[in-house]
């Protein structure tokens, strides 16, 4: 195995640093008077655009119920198996409702495919990215922490159905 | 034999037959929502349209019959756009109810839509509205929306079940259907009405939105609600039994099965009275137990008792394997003559379609692997004399609870200064007992039954048990089985701790000194068909899905 050469060997005026390191503080200088891309996080929360995929939630009418009619097309598509649905009879119109929904966010991989299937715009990807757990319990997020008011995530829907 | 071409491929056929009959003979479904094979010809959802050489306007596949040289095309240019067209028409004010609708998955017009439909509709006016969720029978529902007026149901009642109930009123797109005045879909046969429904128009309020199909695994079994034995699939999720489907075998129940079969069969077996381990009694209270703790107490109290005094009651509930090791247990190691079974007769339950007197599956396989008192030996009716009379002291019974099929026998067994029991489940014979072994169910074991026509055929598990391990075992599995960890709550269902009735009988027969000869069900079928006549030559793969006709169906004394 031969040595790895170098493409080109330093120049003089490489070779003794000065110029080099005045130059890169030059950089540094520039970029001081130039318009900031980091935020402090979390004092300052990064708020991603209607295209981001955060944790899928439940969409909750304005009469505090959710649109999904447990119909487990999204726990059919889910590729590693996240999400688990059971359904029940409700005496509303649409007969049947989730009276279980649980999205297991260990297994969730974040995919949307869920959000593409559902025929009712019922599951969407939220742009909430905050996510910690202490125990594989605590990671299953039922109905309670799942149902997010409509009102929340009308800008994913609305983006959605530019692509639909 | 004539023979007509279909597709270009040349069938025989006997004289008689429907196009669609000949096709089907010969292996080729012909698009089909109205036609069923037991079903008489009604001929209204024109999806069979074919197209017949010389015949000026195509033909309904299942009401033409087939005559030599006839050419058929279900292919043609013509014959594709007519099957598009009458797919559009049905679509047209069936509603997009797949989301909420318990039959997707199974629904002939789903898969039609998609196989033979273009998948785009012209029709943009509102749909016709009709009554949904009516509950058109105790156990049917019906969403008139959703059918497309195929008439299946009503010949069903009207041709197999013989108790017209179901009739169309109206014309056009108002058309629908209703029970006759007065009446409601009530017969004991309604639930097949679930299963031939090409739609979601009439589906199982037992199984209402309980789950979606394809979450489900099912197994080939037979259902234990009467000596018919119709062969069954058992449909499981994260082993819970959710439902039971009819199998066809022509030879026993054809596509149908009851609908007490159908409901009351299965509900024990997720139910919380379950077994689960085994129990002594201590103090007037049974208590949970190890297993070798109980074997050997059981065995030590035994052995208190002359094999006069002890007695056997077998069960026409669980399989030959299961009795015939129980009858050996009985008669070779304890060397008692007495061992019998309940018979279960209940002449208001059989009819001339399916349903038989005798409620059991199993009570000629019983007899036939010698479940039946030796020569000498005391009778049901005997043993029970036998108790009250103090000759009989120990009594030892299988999965059979007499005392609530025989509420009067509870003062007799009392009376008893040994009570052992296997039970699935705690019920008023366990009650008294002072031994109970839990036992697995008939969807968590392998074995035979017996049918009342001397036919043997295989049940499968279907559920497991905490020993069992659905993957290792080979049982069927769902794709929630496959993948499910522990940690998912939809795979983590209880096991109960529960064993076949034939280990539970071995791992006594080896605490009396016998070496354990069979680790699998099937080990004992092997010497069941090397020692009784009825079952000579036979295993589990001659019998295969559908079972054999024994030759002989007479009990021998043993």
């Amino acid at each position: 195995m031969s040595l790895r050469r170098r493409k080109k060997d330093l120049t003089f005026w490489e070779k003794i640093y000065i110029p080099e390191i005045v130059k890169g503080l030059a950089l540094t200088l520039k970029t001081m008077f130039k318009p900031k891309y980091t935020v402090e996080y979390p004092e300052v929360k990064f708020i991603p655009p209607a295209s981001y995929r955060g944790r899928p939630v439940l969409v909750m009418e304005e009469n505090g119920k959710e649109r999904c009619v447990a119909c487990g097309l999204c726990s059919r598509v889910c590729p590693p198996l996240a999400i688990f649905v059971q359904a029940a009879e409700t005496p509303d119109e649409k007969e049947r409702y989730p009276v279980k929904f649980e999205i297991n966010m260990i297994r969730c991989i974040f995919c949307g495919f869920c959000e593409d299937v559902c025929p009712e715009e019922a599951i969407v990807m939220s742009k909430d990215y905050e996510l910690a757990f202490s125990s594989r319990e605590e990671a299953i997020y039922g109905k309670d922490k799942l149902l997010t008011p409509i009102k929340q995530v009308q800008d994913r829907i609305n983006f959605l159905r530019q692509y639909k | 034999m004539p023979k007509i071409v279909l597709d270009g491929k040349e069938i025989e056929f006997s004289q008689g037959q429907t196009i669609i009959e000949a096709a089907k003979a010969a292996g080729i479904i012909i698009p089909h929502f109205c036609w069923h094979p037991k079903l008489s010809v009604s001929g209204n959802c024109r999806v069979c349209l074919v197209e017949i050489e010389k015949s000026p306007k195509l033909a309904i596949a299942c009401s033409t019959i087939a005559s030599d040289g006839m050419i058929v095309s279900s292919m043609s240019d013509k014959a594709v756009a007519a099957r598009n067209a009458v797919m559009e028409f049905l679509l047209i004010n069936h509603p997009l109810d797949c989301p909420i609708c318990d039959e997707a998955g199974e629904c002939k017009l789903q898969d039609y839509a998609y196989t033979h439909s273009t998948g785009e509709s012209r029709f943009t006016e509102e749909k016709v509205h009709k009554d949904k969720r009516v509950p058109i029978g105790p156990r049917v529902m019906f969403d008139a929306e959703r059918c497309i007026s195929c008439s299946r149901c009503i010949r069903f009642c009207d041709e197999i079940a013989k108790d017209p109930e179901l009739t169309f009123v109206q014309r056009g797109d108002r058309v629908t259907i209703v029970t006759y005045p007065g009446s409601e879909l009530d017969n004991p046969y309604s639930m097949n009405v679930v299963d031939i429904c090409p739609v979601g128009a009439l589906t199982n309020r037992d199984f209402r939105f309980k789950a979606r199909v394809w979450e489900l695994s099912s197994t080939e079994s037979i259902c234990i609600g009467c000596a018919r034995g119709c062969n069954t699939e058992i449909w499981v999720r994260n082993n819970e039994v959710l439902r039971l489907t009819p199998r066809l075998n022509e030879e026993v129940n054809s596509y149908w099965m009851c609908d007490h079969g159908r409901i009351d069969t299965f509900k024990f077996v997720n139910d919380d009275s379950r077994v689960d381990g085994p129990f002594l009694r201590h103090k007037d209270k049974l208590i949970r137990a190890g297993w070798d703790e109980a074997l050997s107490k059981a065995v030590s109290t035994l052995k208190q008792y002359t094999k006069e005094e002890i007695a056997f009651i077998a069960s026409p509930y669980v399989t030959c394997e299961d009795n015939y090791l129980f009858a050996r247990f009985a008669k070779s190691v304890i060397g008692s003559k007495n061992i019998d079974f309940m018979r279960h007769i209940d002449p208001t339950f059989g009819d001339d379609i399916l349903r038989r007197e005798d409620k059991t599956p199993n009570s000629k396989g019983a007899e036939l692997v010698g479940a039946i008192p030796a020569k000498g030996g005391l009778s049901f009716d005997g043993i029970m004399t036998g108790i009250k009379s103090g000759r009989i002291k120990a009594l030892y019974i299988i999965e059979d609870d007499i005392v609530s099929a025989k509420p009067e026998l509870e003062d007799i067994l009392s009376k008893l200064d040994l009570l052992i029991v296997h039970s699935t489940n705690f019920n008023k014979t366990t009650e008294l007992a002072d031994y109970v072994f839990p036992s697995s169910t008939y969807t968590a074991k392998n074995g035979v039954f017996v049918n009342f026509q001397g036919r043997a055929q295989r049940i499968r598990p279907a559920a497991s048990t905490i020993e069992q391990d659905r993957a290792l075992d080979g049982m069927n599995l769902s794709r929630l089985d496959k993948f499910g960890t522990p940690f998912d709550s939809w795979a983590n269902s209880k096991q109960r701790d529960a064993r076949a009735t034939w280990r539970i009988i071995q791992a006594l027969m080896q605490i009396y000194g016998i070496k354990p000869k069979y680790s699998i069900a099937e080990d004992i079928f092997i010497d069941i068909a090397k020692n009784i006549e009825a079952f000579k030559g036979l295993n589990y793969e001659i019998l295969g899905d559908l079972g054999v006709k024994l030759k002989t169906a007479k009990p021998e004394l043993v």
